[in-house]
């Protein structure tokens, strides 16, 4: 039966994967995620569901056993932080390109480089944009709570598995390490190898069996061949937008300014939300739960409604371009974040919206974007 | 006795393996990957395993190995195949897993995968085909580029003060206790072909006791990398190759030679 | 005493002209055609076909396992 229990982010995760039925995690330790694989290790689901917890010697060796697995067909996952998802990259394009479901969980740190430990939402791009090479894209879940960190990876195979492909939970360091009441799911039994072969063993390499070879590669020589391969996947990402795009809209219905946030920044800017309201600040939040699929016929419906948009990010600003695209210049658009680990403060979000947009004059049109550090 | 008379079914002594498909295969002629191809398959098919093998490509020559293997495959980034196959068997305990790579796959980018899978004692076959060069990419020298040796990137031969001596990756491995069987044969004759065969046969037979690691290597030959007729390579390979890598068992039952 | 008699088949459209099967014939039976195949490689074909044994060496060694071996008893 689902329990209530206190837990870190990192490690609701880890439960989580074990409950989910996950045949496999491969990882590497690297703060602020080591959580997952101390917790796994410590857990030994392979007494409880015959699991298999491995370290690799390196991020590119586990993205790459995750990439063995996923060919067999087996429900397999990892988890890093940015240095270690920057070398992740390669893997994660090939399990694109040959379409391998897998779940790649980014407890994102301050980047770039070694960076710092600190939360950080500078990944944006890296995991919206595709990452690595190639033309793809991932399905992004960016969890808010400890509760969506665990009841995410359920929600990732599912999509994973739907679409044969890669799928990556953005966390960041604040929701990996703080600790919430989470409500664990019921243990989902793993699927046998049998089943497994009834289920997948179409495309799976599990052995040639009363049926012809299975081959699992993302090379094409042929052009033609590469190219229904590249629109084959492009396909699947017009689906995603239009069947599983996720997002929460928070007192919208009569504001007259949004934020734009995800993650810890939309809890954040939830509070900001709140102060300026009491200020007399009609202010609603519009929190993406996919980066990709990303609302933006949402956005661009909300912007015939308020007159300013702010980004508020853990960055430079990202996922400010985006929602500029959305939003087609309607109204103006602005980003405000802290970066290098600091984490905004409500009350600061608050001052950002009245500067860069309320008290701003209305209609900007054609200026140069203003960053938020200049 | 007429020669129509010999040819017919019943005398057939020798004949292609059906695990190897029908695809035209891509190597240059007489490169010593269509033997080793071959021997991996004809031992597969004599187990009778095919229905619980699956095979890892890298990256490199041998990088289309699934066209020509009639198996379950799955196809490696450049390097990473003893990882992918750490993934499978992990999952998969009960299979037959192997890697088929070449020099610059396994020894050089995928050192360390190569190195922990062996160390972890990662219960699969690793055939690792030695022919001092990368020969997908156009010749270019490879960690077990001989001294001396001219390639398209040491164009005045490899020099060991520049660019260190030729790696000798698989007495490195036989050194880690997870390894089990350490051997290292060629194809270029048909004695040779007959002790690659039976090191490749034990191999998989130590997979099926579960012994560990079982790694073997193939030194042959790169006629278009080494600018050699095929013949002309398979003797520059005996007279150069093997007395920097001889050929020979190095690890047999856990036990070094 | 019973006599062995082999034969070999080249596919001479796998054939790529290599000619390590050349020298592991103990009785020198294989040749190169002077016609090519279909991708313009000579390809291998039994010279002295009355010397074969069908010991399969030629086969055992062709990368593209363009040879298939026979072999008989001959009462000869």
């Amino acid at each position: 039966m689902s329990e209530l229990k206190l837990m870190k982010g990192n490690e609701a995760l880890a439960e989580a994967a074990i409950r989910a039925g996950v045949d496999a995690y491969f990882g590497y330790p690297i703060t602020p995620q080591s959580e997952v694989i101390e917790y796994l290790m410590t857990e030994r689901p392979e007494l409880r569901t015959g699991m298999v917890v491995l370290q690799a010697e390196s991020e590119v060796a586990a993205i790459n056993m995750v990439y063995g697995a996923a060919s067999t067909g087996k429900k397999v996952m990892t988890s890093s932080s940015s240095p270690g998802i920057s070398l992740k990259q390669e893997g994660i394009s090939y399990m694109a390109g040959a379409e391998l479901p897998a779940v790649i969980v980014n407890v994102v740190r301050g980047g770039p480089g070694l960076g710092t430990i600190q939360p950080s939402q500078a990944d944006y791009f890296q995991s919206v944009k595709g990452g690595g090479h190639g033309d793809y894209k991932l399905y992004v879940l960016a969890p808010a709570s400890v509760q969506e960190m665990s009841d995410f990876v359920t929600d990732a195979f599912d999509i994973a598995f739907k679409y044969r492909a890669p799928v990556l939970i953005l966390s960041d360091g604040l929701i990996g390490q703080m600790m919430e009441k989470v409500v664990l799911k019921d243990q989902v039994e793993r699927i046998s190898d049998k089943d497994l072969i009834k289920m997948n063993g179409y495309w799976a390499t599990t052995g040639k069996k009363d049926r012809e070879r299975n081959i699992i590669t993302s090379l094409d020589l042929q052009s033609e061949k590469m190219e229904a391969r590249v629109h084959r996947l492009q396909k699947k990402y017009v689906k995603m937008e239009l069947e599983d795009l996720r997002y929460e809209t928070i007192d919208c219905e009569d504001a007259d300014y949004l934020i734009v946030a995800y993650g810890s920044s939309a809890r954040i800017s939830q509070k900001a939300v709140e102060l300026a309201r009491k200020k007399g600040i009609k202010v609603g939040l519009l929190r993406p739960i996919t980066l990709f699929p990303f609302p933006k016929k949402q956005l661009f419906d909300l912007a015939n409604q308020v007159k300013g948009i702010l980004s508020v990010e853990l960055n430079a600003g990202q996922m400010v371009e985006d929602v500029k695209l959305a939003v087609e210049h309607k109204v103006p658009v602005e980003h405000f974040g802290r970066t290098g680990g600091i984490i905004h403060t409500p009350e600061e979000v608050l001052e950002a919206l009245e500067q860069k947009i309320i008290n701003h004059g209305h209609f900007r049109h054609h200026k140069t974007r203003e960053s938020s550090i200049l | 006795m007429d020669i129509l008379d010999i040819i017919k079914p019943e005398n057939q002594v020798f004949c292609k393996t059906k695990l190897m498909t029908d695809t035209a295969l891509s190597y240059c002629p007489g490169c010593g990957h269509g033997t080793a191809h071959n021997l991996t398959m004809e031992v597969i098919d004599e187990m009778g395993i095919v229905e619980d093998t699956i095979g890892v490509a890298p990256v490199g020559c041998s990088v289309l190995a699934y066209d020509f293997m009639n198996i379950d495959m799955t196809q490696a980034a450049h390097g990473r195949a003893p990882a992918v196959a750490t993934g499978i068997i992990r999952t998969w305990p009960e299979k037959y897993v192997f890697t088929y790579q070449g020099d610059g796959d396994l020894a050089a980018i995928g050192t360390a995968e190569t190195i922990h899978a062996c160390n972890r004692g990662e219960n699969i076959v690793i055939i690792f085909i030695n022919n001092g060069i990368y020969g997908m990419t156009g010749g270019q020298m490879a960690p077990t580029t001989l001294e001396g040796m001219h390639t398209s990137t040491s164009p005045y031969g490899r020099e060991i003060k520049n660019m260190g001596s030729p790696l000798k990756i698989t007495e490195l491995i036989a050194n880690l206790p997870g390894v089990y069987y350490v051997t290292r044969q060629s194809v270029h004759t048909h004695k040779h072909v007959r002790k690659a065969k039976k090191a490749i046969r034990t191999a998989f037979e130590n997979t099926r006791l579960k012994k560990g690691l079982s790694f073997v290597e193939i030194v042959s030959n790169c006629n278009s990398g080494w600018k050699m007729t095929p013949n002309e390579a398979n003797i520059w390979m005996e007279e150069n190759m093997f007395s920097y890598f001889p050929l020979g068992d190095i690890k047999v039952d856990g036990k070094l030679k | 005493m019973a006599k062995v008699r082999g034969a070999i088949v080249v596919q001479t459209e796998t054939c790529k002209g290599c000619e390590v099967c050349i020298p592991v014939c103990p009785e020198k039976v294989i040749g190169m055609s002077t016609d090519v195949n279909r991708k313009g490689f000579h390809f291998a074909y039994m010279d002295h076909p009355e010397d074969c044994t069908g010991c399969t060496n030629c086969g055992l060694v062709c990368p593209d396992r363009a040879i298939s071996v026979y072999r008989v008893k001959t009462s000869e």
